[in-house]
C-alpha cells in the first residue's frame, strides 16, 4: 500500500518535471538542455524574495513564476531562434546556457545545505496507516490540476489549439497565420513556468541544491523518451511507469539505485522501442 | 609543382608540428609543461568531437564519457592487475572503445538528437551511480596509478599521440570509408539505399572517436597518478566543444588550436572556480549565435586568398 | 525480355493511422521489362516503392524476389541483393564532388562481391570508376561537370546522378521515381536511350511517372494505382483506351453535369 502511496506522489513529481521539456520539444523541436538550471534559478528566485526580500510566499512564488518564464522566453528569444533549424548549433547552444546558468549559480555562492523553502502547509495525515505529509498531497493534487489544465488549455483556446497546430506540422501551422516564432516563445515560456512551479512545489521537500538540476534534467529526459519526444500524454504516462519502478527499487534494491532506474528506461526504451509509448515519431523505423 | 606552392602546403604543416614539439622544452616551468599535457589530452577529446560533429553528424555532448571510461580502465589495469603503462594505455584505449561504442549503440540506428542526450547522460549518471554504489573506489577514487618512466615520455607521447590522430583523422576523411561518414552526415537514405547498413558505419566512427577519448584518459591517469570520479567533470564535456567552435569546426585543426587557446585561459581562471565553465559557455553560446566561423576556418580562407595572390 | 516473374508483391497494405495509402495491391514484374506505375498525386504510388524496398514497414501482404520472400527485410539489405531505387526528391551528397558521390556506392558491400558496373569495387579504382558510370549516364568526361560539388549541379545532372547512384550496384531492378519530372523536352529525349540502353543490359525498370507521353513510348507495361488500390494493368494502348483510367484521370460524366448546370 506504501508502494502505491509513495509511488503516485513520486509519479506526480516526475510528470511535473518533465511536462516543460515535453512541451518545449513537442512544438519547436529544440531540446530544452536548460531545463534544470530554470528548475534551480527559480528556486532560488523564489528563496531570495521570501527570506531576503521578505515578500509573502506566495506572492514570492508567483513573482518568481513570472521571471522564470520571461527568463525563458528571453533565451529563446535572443539565442535560440537564432540557430533554429541547424540540430548541432541548437543543441550546444541550449546545453551551453543550461551549463553556464548551473555553474554560475555554484560558483555565486549558493552552495550546501543552507538553502530551504517551507512546506505550504505543515503537519501530516495518515492514509491506510502511512503517514503523508499535506505538502505531498498538496503536490498530487496540484500536479493533478496542472494536467488537467494543460489539457483543456491546448484543446479549448486559442493559443493552445496554436501550440497544438505547430506541434503537428509547422509549415502547416505558418500557413493557417500562426507566427511560428511568437508560438515557440510563448512555448518556451510556459515549459520554463512549468520548471518554476515543479520547483517550488517540489524543493520545500528538500533543499535547494545545485545539483538538483542536472537530476532534474536527467529524470525529465528519462521521462519524455520513455514517453516519446513530443507527447504530453506519453510523457505522463510514461512518469507513472519510472515513478513506479524507482519506487519500487527503492524498496527492495535499496534507495542509491534511482538513478539507475532512469539510465535503464532510457536504454531499453531505444533498444525496444525507439519511438517511446506515444511517440509521434513513430516513423522512427518507418520513415523515408 | 612550383617551390612557392609547395612551400605554400608544407609551410603551415611543418611550422606546426615543429612548433608543438619545441614547446615543451621552451615552457618555463614544470607547472607549465604539464599544462602543456592536459591540453594534448583536451585536443584529443575535441578532435573526437569535431569528427563526430562534422564528419558523421552525431553531436557528442558528454566527452567525459570517454574520458572516464579509458580513466579508469586503465587503473584498474594498473592497480589491480598490476600491468605497467606501457601496456594499460594501448589495452585501455581498445577495450574502453569497445566498451563505449556498445553502450552507445542503442542510439545509433535513431536521430542525431538521440546520441546527444545520451552522450549528456552517461556522466552524469555514472557520477551519480559510482557516488552512490561506492564502487570503483567511490568519491575518493582509485590512488596509486603508477606514472610514466620518464618525465619527457610522459610529455612527447601525448604530444606525439595528438599530432598522428590529427593528421590521421584528416586522411581519414578523405578515404572511401571518410566519404562514407561524410555521405551519412548528409542523406543517410540514400546511404540505406546503396546498401550499407548505416548502423555500422556510425558504430566504427563512434568506435575511433571513443579510442580518440579514452587513450586521453589513460595518459590523464598516468599523469596525475590518480583516477576518480572528477574525470566525468562536465570540464571534459564543455570544453573541448568551446575549443572546436572557438577554433574552427571541420578543420580538425581548429579544436587543436582551440585548445591551445583555452586550457592555458583555464588554468589562469583556476582560482575562480567554476566560474570557468561559466565562461566557456558564454564565449561558446556567442560564437554560435554570431555565426563566427572560428579562427582556423578564417584561416585557412585568408591563406587560400593570399595562395592565389597574383600581382598584376 | 522473358516472361518470367522476377518481383512479386502480392496485397500490399500500409495504413497511416486509417488513412489506407496502398490498399492490396499485387504486381508482378516479369524479368527484363519495364513497368510504368502512373495514377494521379497521392494514389500511393511513392509509398508503394517504399514498402516495396524497405523503407517503410508494410501493414500486410508479401514480396517475393526470385521467389524469396523479402517482406519486411530493411532497407539496406534489400538494396543489397540488387533492388535499388531513386528518390523523388533529389538529396545528393551536396558537400562531395559529383563523382565522389559514386564512391559511396561503390564503397558497399554489393559493389565489392559483384565488381561493381564496369568493375570497381575491389579491383578497380573507385575514383575512376565513378567517372566512367558517370560518362555512361550522360556527363560529358573532359568537362568540369563530374568535378562540380554536388550541390551546384542543375536538375537533368542531379537525375542522372540519382541514375547512377543506382547503376554503381549493378543492380537487377531500378525503381526509378519521377525521373522524367522537371525535365525540360531535350533532357528527356537524350535519357530516353539511356533507359532503354539500361533495358538492353538485362536490367529490370519500374518506373512511376506522370508524363504519359514519354513514359508510353519506353513502358512494356502499364498500371495504374488510385487511392492506393490497382485500378488496371496491361499494355500502353489498352490503359490509354480504358474507360475506368479516363475516368480516373479526367473524372466521370456526373460530375461533369453537376458543373454544367452550376
Amino acid at each position: 500500500m506504501d508502494i502505491l502511496i509513495y509511488g503516485t506522489i513520486n509519479s506526480i513529481a516526475l510528470a511535473l518535471m518533465a511536462l516543460g521539456f515535453a512541451l518545449v520539444y513537442g512544438i519547436s523541436r529544440v531540446p530544452n538542455f536548460a531545463h534544470g538550471a530554470l528548475y534551480v534559478i527559480s528556486g532560488f528566485v523564489t528563496w531570495t524574495f521570501l527570506r531576503a526580500l521578505h515578500v509573502h510566499y506566495l506572492l514570492s512564488i508567483l513573482l518568481a513564476m513570472i521571471i522564470i518564464g520571461a527568463v525563458g522566453a528571453l533565451i529563446y528569444q535572443f539565442i535560440l531562434i537564432r540557430v533554429r533549424g541547424m540540430a548541432i548549433s541548437e543543441i550546444i547552444a541550449s546545453y551551453a546556457i543550461g551549463l553556464a546558468i548551473l555553474e554560475a549559480l555554484r560558483w555565486g555562492g549558493f552552495k550546501g545545505m543552507t538553502y530551504t523553502l517551507p512546506v505550504f502547509v505543515e503537519g501530516s495525515v495518515t492514509i491506510s496507516g502511512i503517514p503523508v505529509d499535506f505538502h505531498r498531497l498538496l503536490v498530487v493534487g496540484i500536479g493533478v490540476a496542472v494536467v488537467a489544465f494543460l489539457w483543456l488549455f491546448t484543446h479549448y483556446t486559442r493559443i493552445g489549439l496554436a501550440l497544438r497546430g505547430m506541434a503537428q506540422d509547422e509549415r502547416a501551422a505558418l500557413m493557417l497565420g500562426i507566427d511560428s516564432d511568437l508560438m515557440a516563445v510563448v512555448a518556451m515560456a510556459l515549459g520554463s513556468m512549468l520548471a518554476g512551479l515543479s520547483a517550488v512545489l517540489l524543493l520545500p521537500l528538500g533543499n535547494i541544491v545545485v545539483e538538483a538540476g542536472y537530476n532534474v534534467l536527467i529524470l525529465a529526459i528519462a521521462v519524455c523518451i520513455v514517453g516519446g519526444l513530443g507527447s504530453w500524454m506519453g510523457a505522463v504516462l510514461a512518469a507513472f511507469l519510472i515513478g513506479f519502478a524507482q519506487i519500487l527499487t527503492v524498496k527492495y534494491l535499496g534507495s542509491h539505485y534511482q538513478m539507475v532506474v532512469a539510465l535503464l528506461a532510457i536504454i531499453f526504451t531505444l533498444i525496444l522501442r525507439p519511438s517511446g509509448l506515444f511517440g509521434q515519431q513513430k516513423e522512427l523505423e518507418e520513415r523515408v | 609543382m612550383s617551390l612557392r606552392e609547395l612551400s605554400y602546403l608544407t609551410l603551415p604543416r611543418l611550422v606546426l608540428i615543429v612548433g608543438i614539439l619545441i614547446l615543451p622544452l621552451v615552457m618555463p616551468s614544470m607547472y607549465w609543461q604539464r599544462v602543456i599535457s592536459i591540453v594534448c589530452i583536451y585536443s584529443l577529446l575535441a578532435l573526437s568531437f569535431d569528427f563526430l560533429a562534422h564528419f558523421v553528424g552525431l553531436v557528442s555532448l558528454g566527452g567525459a564519457f570517454f574520458i572516464g571510461t579509458g580513466g579508469y580502465l586503465a587503473a584498474i589495469l594498473n592497480t589491480s592487475f598490476g600491468l605497467p603503462p606501457v601496456l594499460t594505455i594501448p589495452i585501455s584505449t581498445l577495450l574502453g572503445a569497445v566498451i563505449c561504442t556498445v553502450l552507445l549503440l542503442p542510439c545509433l540506428p535513431l536521430r542525431g538528437v538521440y546520441f546527444a542526450i545520451v552522450t549528456l547522460m552517461y556522466p552524469l549518471v555514472l557520477t551519480r551511480i559510482i557516488e552512490a554504489l561506492n564502487v570503483l573506489g567511490g568519491t575518493d577514487g582509485i590512488m596509486g596509478v603508477a606514472s610514466f618512466a620518464n618525465r619527457w615520455i610522459e610529455q612527447y607521447f601525448v604530444l606525439v599521440m595528438v599530432l598522428v590522430s590529427m593528421f590521421g583523422l584528416r586522411r581519414l576523411v578523405n578515404l572511401d570509408i571518410g566519404l562514407v561518414f561524410r555521405a551519412v552526415k548528409d542523406n543517410d537514405q540514400a546511404v540505406k539505399a546503396s546498401g550499407m547498413n548505416i548502423t555500422y558505419y556510425k558504430a566504427i566512427a563512434v568506435f575511433i572517436a571513443s579510442a580518440l577519448g579514452c587513450l586521453g584518459g589513460a595518459c590523464l591517469v598516468h599523469i596525475y597518478m590518480w583516477s576518480g570520479i572528477s574525470q566525468f567533470a562536465l570540464d571534459f564535456s564543455i570544453l573541448p566543444i568551446a575549443a572546436t567552435v572557438i577554433g574552427g569546426a571541420g578543420t580538425l585543426v581548429g579544436p587543436v588550436l582551440g585548445c591551445f587557446i583555452l586550457v592555458p585561459i583555464s588554468e589562469l581562471l583556476r582560482a575562480f572556480g567554476t566560474l570557468r565553465i561559466v565562461f566557456y559557455c558564454l564565449i561558446l553560446v556567442g560564437f554560435i549565435v554570431f555565426r563566427s566561423e572560428g579562427i582556423m576556418v578564417y584561416g585557412q580562407r585568408k591563406y587560400h586568398q593570399f595562395e592565389r595572390w597574383v600581382e598584376i | 525480355m522473358s516472361n518470367q516473374s522476377i518481383l512479386q508483391v502480392q496485397d500490399a497494405t500500409k495504413s497511416f493511422g486509417g488513412i489506407m495509402a496502398v490498399n492490396r495491391v499485387s504486381l508482378d514484374v516479369h524479368a527484363g521489362e519495364i513497368l510504368g506505375i502512373i495514377g494521379p498525386n497521392g494514389s500511393g504510388k511513392t509509398t508503394l516503392i517504399n514498402c516495396v524496398t524497405g523503407f517503410i514497414r508494410m501493414t500486410s501482404g508479401t514480396v517475393l524476389f526470385r521467389g524469396r520472400n523479402i517482406t519486411g527485410k530493411p532497407a539496406h539489405k534489400i538494396a543489397d541483393m540488387g533492388i535499388t531505387r531513386t528518390f523523388q526528391i533529389m538529396r545528393p551528397y551536396y558537400s562531395l564532388p559529383s563523382y565522389k558521390n559514386l564512391v559511396i556506392p561503390l564503397f558497399s558491400p554489393r559493389a565489392k562481391r559483384t565488381g561493381g558496373w564496369r568493375g570497381g569495387g575491389k579491383l578497380g579504382d573507385r575514383n575512376t570508376v565513378g567517372i566512367d558510370i558517370l560518362e555512361e549516364i550522360g556527363f560529358e568526361r573532359d568537362s568540369f561537370v563530374p568535378y562540380k560539388i554536388a550541390s551546384t549541379l542543375p536538375t537533368g545532372y542531379l537525375k542522372r546522378l540519382e541514375l547512377a547512384r543506382c547503376l554503381a550496384l549493378k543492380p537487377e531492378i531500378i525503381f526509378c521515381d519521377e525521373v522524367f519530372s522537371g525535365l525540360s523536352m531535350s533532357e528527356i529525349a537524350s535519357m530516353i536511350p539511356l533507359i532503354e540502353r539500361l533495358q538492353m543490359d538485362g536490367i529490370t525498370l519500374i518506373m512511376i511517372e506522370h508524363r504519359l507521353r514519354e513514359l508510353f513510348r519506353v513502358a512494356n507495361r502499364v498500371m495504374v494505382l488510385n487511392f492506393g488500390e490497382k485500378v488496371v494493368e496491361g499494355s500502353p494502348e489498352e490503359v490509354m483506351a480504358d474507360d475506368k483510367v479516363k475516368e480516373v484521370y479526367f473524372g466521370s460524366e456526373e460530375v461533369e453535369e453537376v458543373m454544367s448546370h452550376a
